[in-house]
């Protein structure tokens, strides 16, 4: 199906004549790409005849670091992968740990621990709804946006000491307690966006610009989805009711009450929808967890010096991207012998060559704000 | 122009106008940033900018001990101590305390890991500078009080 839509967009009579191709290349500083992206576009006037993603600019040897450091010391570096949800990607390695050595987590803070992170997928999917819209050329709901998303950052740092590139779970809990006033802050927040979020969809969902701008565009079939490993509201977009939390449970999840937001299309506009449910749906959680918060300890007591036995270990999480996983190998010793990190940006751009393919330039923009990647994350 | 026509034109003139009641409303309110440097915003009590030590209520003395604990604990080696036992004293005390700032990542590692509290998070928040060295060779110990104040003024 996506080729025949290939072959009517084609200007066939100019199609392989070298003449008229050109090659452009979109990155590695482009507003669009959102990072240190380089598409190398192969174009036929504003059509793309293939679109190559080169990676690496952002590279880091985050895994070999990983291999160098402490347990606790590869912490901090957890946040430095995808910078806009570090939570989860904090909660991935705690968890992660905590499975190979056998740590309990109090009560309390499991509910901290969910709770942060689902008002950090909050301000993840309003960063992106900001930058969806700029790539769409729309100015006004990136400062709508980010208004909301302030007031997020602002109850972060009051709890975490940090805006974006947090490191507060520790293993067997978290580092500071929720107060009054905080948990008031956060019931405050749900009950402001319950209110505040129609004006998202008056501005810009039920735009006309904006609805010719995402149907149909990009759109990525179901059989597709399992072929490229898309996870996240990627894969959600095209009805695959695939999320980590439902799947495979972890944290105090099976106990909450929330939905996972599924859209059939698979075009730009279903993830977008998928991605404006899904902040619904967290605010949901945070409500429950706000409610249901157990009095107890906040930290339960671990070994200063941290050393797993022998053996390997996996951890899923869902970050507002997608699957992140984690694999490590222990060799008994206080270092990490072996770790590895699947993140969800990555196997999400990698269907991009194939979206790209026969779209207008100003459409593969759109598909690839659409992806929602974080750069740094592909890269890693 | 047929009728379906028309009225792609009149839904989408009414999706504007929405749109454009949601702006109009919001020019209305109140704005949300703040001007600094002319006002400065809050910061939070646990606002992270570089670490400093912690003085001793007393003599005004750091409380570190000179252990090291900090330094092993730092992911980025940012932090280097070396210590020494002032004389008629029990226990050591820093005789060169330095932050590289420039790889620090505000993690709070070494805050956890000293023993006797000696080490907090600075709200310093004006961290911007046209150049390196301030930062990538900040001395923790001339903001508190030191016994070995003559070795000091050699460095
Ligand atoms: S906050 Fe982290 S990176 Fe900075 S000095 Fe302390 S341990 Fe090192
Ligand atoms: S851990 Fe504390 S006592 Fe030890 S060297 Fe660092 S600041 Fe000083």
């Amino acid at each position: 199906m996506f080729d025949s839509q290939t072959a009517a967009t084609y200007n066939l009579e100019t199609v392989g004549d070298q003449e008229n191709d050109f090659i452009l290349n979109l990155g590695p500083q482009h507003p669009g790409t959102h990072g240190v992206l380089r598409v190398v576009l192969h174009m036929d006037g504003e059509y793309i005849l293939s679109a190559d993603p080169v990676l690496g600019y952002g590279h880091r040897m985050q895994e070999k670091i990983a291999e160098t450091l402490t347990y606790t010391q590869v912490l901090p570096y957890m946040a430095r992968m995808d910078y806009l949800s570090a939570l989860s990607y904090n909660q991935a390695w705690v968890c992660l740990v905590e499975k190979m050595c056998g740590y309990e987590v109090p009560r309390r803070a499991e509910y901290i621990r969910v709770l942060t992170t689902e008002l950090n997928r909050i301000s993840s999917h309003f960063l992106w709804f900001g930058a969806f819209l700029l790539d769409l050329g729309a100015f006004t709901p990136f400062l709508h946006a980010f208004e909301d998303r302030e007031k997020i950052l602002d109850l972060l740092e009051t709890l975490t000491g940090s805006r974006l590139t947090y490191c507060f779970f520790r293993f067997g809990g978290v580092g500071a307690d929720v107060d009054s006033v905080f948990l008031k802050g956060a019931q405050d927040f749900v009950d402001h966006m319950r209110s505040h979020l129609a004006s998202y969809h008056d501005l810009v969902t039920g735009n006309v610009i904006f609805q010719e701008r995402t149907r149909d565009v990009g759109v990525i079939l179901p059989f597709d989805t399992w072929g490229y490993g898309l996870t996240g509201p990627v894969l959600r977009g095209s009805g695959e009711k695939y999320d980590v939390r439902l799947r495979e449970p972890y944290s105090i999840y099976p106990e909450l009450d929330f939905e996972i937001p599924v859209e059939q299309t698979g075009d730009c506009l279903a993830r977008y929808l998928v991605r404006l449910q899904e902040i619904e749906e967290s605010l949901n959680i945070i409500e429950q967890t706000i409610a249901g918060m157990p009095e107890g300890p906040i930290r339960s007591k671990v070994p200063k010096i941290i050393k797993p036995p022998e053996g390997e270990a996996t951890m899923s999480v869902e970050t507002p991207r997608g699957e992140l996983m984690i694999y490590a190998v222990s060799d008994g010793s206080k270092i990490p012998y072996r770790v590895k990190y699947r993140v969800p940006s990555f196997a999400n751009l990698s269907i991009f060559s194939k979206m790209a393919k026969g779209q207008l330039l100003a459409d593969a923009l759109a598909v690839l704000g659409s992806l929602d990647l974080v750069i740094p994350e592909v890269d890693r | 122009m047929n009728r379906s026509y028309a009225k792609d034109i009149a839904t989408g003139l009414a999706s504007l106008l929405t749109g454009m009641k949601v702006t109009m409303t919001t020019m209305l309110t109140k704005g949300h940033t703040v001007e600094w440097p002319r006002e400065a915003a809050q910061v939070p009590l646990m606002f992270r900018g570089h670490i400093q030590l912690v003085a001793n209520k007393d003599n005004g003395f750091a409380k570190c001990i000179a252990c090291g604990a900090c330094a092993r604990a730092c992911p980025s080696n940012c932090i280097e101590v070396k210590g020494a036992k002032p004389e008629g004293a029990k226990k050591k005390s820093p005789t060169f305390f330095m932050l590289d700032f420039t790889t620090c990542s505000l993690c709070g590692l070494c805050v956890e890991s000293c023993p006797v509290v000696a080490i907090t998070f600075s709200r310093d928040y004006a961290l911007a500078g046209f150049e390196l060295q301030p930062f990538a060779g900040m001395d923790l110990l001339k903001d508190v009080a030191s016994p070995f104040v003559e070795e000091r003024n050699d460095i």
